[in-house]
């Protein structure tokens, strides 16, 4: 391979990390720190995605308008996506939360995995919506103009990190600040907490949909970069899973942890793909399945022999007097 | 200070508290007493918040407190602490009392991101004031551990701890004595005398240590069956004949 397309290859990989890294830090958020169970992570990673490429694109005119149909379409500026991203993220977390966040732990991981499917479905089958399964195309990129097509990606992996740098800063010094400790305390025990006075379900509500916005955003990163989206991009394994394994991987209850733990598993990920072009040509078409299989057994790994991660959560957080 | 009137709380068939009266005093050690099952810990659930009552109304220096939530019934500054310690383990000591004034300016996120100067100088009075109080509780050795890797008797003097930390005018403590050692026991007792006494705290405890109750409550209040049987001096109830018969099994006599 040419040091060009590697270094290019190099860089896609970074990218994808880094916006699985804001997919992980924000269920660090919830998970790491207030213990919520969102096994829907997809749904919001879907939502992000759908809602920056309709904010961006503009509504299909002439024969377009024919084959591609749109709820909206406002051809805004990319940064306008983020935020629309977010904020819609944001409503469909804090409605479902509403009836699952009084309930015990085990209601929120139900309905977060129901309706990551349910949202996935919808843009699947209502056509008007976002175009059915033929999905979405031609996404704008920021600062296209700047360089050549074929070097946009240079561009791309610094908005993500500065990106990803960004929401890394905003959680630790809200974690680091009273705010975490609440989270950390009803982590630990909900009625204790509420009995020091915390009003739990409030607490949790704010966990949930900062989470779940800062997924929103991996949503639009990932949209911008891929620049065409469909349904079956957001599959409870490419969306929540891995995503859950990343997590774990890198220490829940750690913001570093949870960068670090994007990478390296995405790495693995895509390093298997070589591997996997070795094998006999009768194994390749089920290469995919023994990627899985090996992800599943460093999970396996990651939770008997080092259950906190690669780092783990440190022992005092609340730092902003050191 | 603490008026109980007329509560009935059943569980099913069950009437685990059924038309409890009684009444804490302000600046009093107040015993609660009585067999198992007797309601006790059911009512403190209630007065706590943690359980909304069938019947009947509870007030707290004159105001309707019954059916809040337990985070308001501790803005109304009761702290109530459990049989079995409920420390937050995976916190150190000073977490576990940091967390405690109530409406910390960093409790809001976006205080944490806009107004950092000043929750930094709150925090650092709240760490000054958590720091005074371990050195009163006499932990300050533990303040960087786990709250998880105390020993029993180390979280019970977390628990008054942890109260402290809130300023309450009312603590119920549930069985502060069970599972720890008479030395340790020793140092309980000798704090939460000196925070009635200098602090003005006002205690109502659960507990079946009589040595205990006998020297340190007074009144001592007796509850059986759901409620109220008698209140009065701990020699004078250590002698009324009705409670020996529900309670004391007639060996005392």
């Amino acid at each position: 391979m040419h040091i060009a397309g590697l270094s290019s290859y190099i860089v896609s990989l970074i990218i994808m990390a880094g916006i699985y890294a804001v997919l992980s830090l924000g269920l660090n958020i919830q998970w790491g720190y207030t213990g919520l169970f969102n096994i829907g992570i997809a749904g919001f990673f879907c939502i992000g995605a759908y809602t920056s490429a309709m904010i961006t694109t503009p509504m299909p005119s002439g024969i377009y308008a024919k084959y591609v149909h749109q709820l909206f379409g406002l051809n805004l500026p990319f940064v306008f996506g983020l935020l629309g991203a977010a904020i819609a993220a944001g409503i469909i977390a804090f409605l479902i939360g509403i009836p699952t966040l009084r309930l015990r732990d085990d209601y929120l991981a139900i309905a977060t995995l129901g309706i990551a499917e349910t949202i996935r479905l919808i843009f699947n089958n209502e056509q008007w919506l976002a175009n059915g399964p033929r999905g979405l195309m031609g996404l704008p990129q920021p600062l296209h103009s700047l360089v050549s097509e074929r070097n946009y990606n240079y561009i791309y992996i610094i908005i993500v990190i500065v990106i990803m740098a960004i929401i890394y800063l905003a959680i630790e010094k809200a974690i680091r600040s009273p705010w975490g400790r609440v989270l950390r305390a009803i982590r630990e025990d909900e009625g204790s907490a509420s009995m020091s006075g915390k009003d739990v379900f409030n607490f949790k509500m704010q966990s949930f949909v900062f989470g779940c916005m800062v997924m929103g955003v991996g949503g639009a990163l990932y949209a911008h970069y891929t620049r065409s989206i469909t349904p079956t991009v957001f599959t409870p394994l490419y969306g929540t899973f891995i995503v859950w394994i990343m997590l774990m991987a890198g220490g829940s209850g750690n913001n570093k942890g949870a960068i670090l733990g994007a990478f390296v598993i995405w790495g693995v990920w895509v390093g298997t793909k070589f591997m996997t072009d070795f094998l006999p040509p009768y194994l390749q078409s089920r290469a995919p399945y023994f990627r899985f299989l090996i992800i599943g057994i460093i999970l396996e790994f990651i939770l008997i022999y080092r259950p906190q991660g690669m780092i783990g959560e440190e022992k005092s957080v609340s730092k902003l007097m050191e | 200070m603490l008026e109980v009137k007329n509560v009935e709380k059943h569980f099913g068939g069950l009437k685990a508290v059924n038309g409890c009266t009684l009444s804490v005093q302000e600046g009093t050690i107040t015993g609660l007493i009585g067999p198992n099952g007797a309601g006790k810990t059911t009512l403190f659930n209630i007065i706590t918040g943690h359980l909304k009552p069938d019947r009947g109304e509870i007030t707290f220096l004159g105001q309707r407190i019954d059916g809040l939530e337990p985070h308001q019934i501790f803005a109304r500054k009761i702290y109530r602490t459990f049989q079995i310690t409920r420390e937050f383990a995976q916190m150190t000591v000073l977490e576990n009392l940091m967390i405690m004034p109530y409406r910390q300016l960093g409790e809001k996120i976006w205080n944490t991101w806009f107004r950092s100067s000043a929750v930094r100088r709150q925090e650092k009075e709240i760490l000054e004031k958590a720091l005074d109080v371990l050195e009163f509780v006499e932990l300050i050795k533990l303040k960087d551990e786990y709250a998880g890797a105390l020993s029993g008797g180390q979280k019970k003097l977390l628990e008054v701890a942890r109260s402290l930390m809130a300023d309450p005018k009312l603590v119920l403590l549930d069985e502060p004595g069970a599972g720890i050692n008479k030395t340790l026991m020793k140092k309980l007792v000798t704090k939460i005398e000196m925070l009635k006494d200098e602090k003005n705290i006002t205690f109502l405890l659960i507990e079946h240590d009589m040595n205990l109750v006998m020297n340190l409550c007074n009144p001592v209040i007796v509850m059986s069956e759901g409620r109220k049987l008698a209140e009065g001096r701990p020699e004078k109830i250590k002698k009324n004949p009705e409670v020996l018969d529900a309670y004391l099994g007639g060996q005392y006599r």
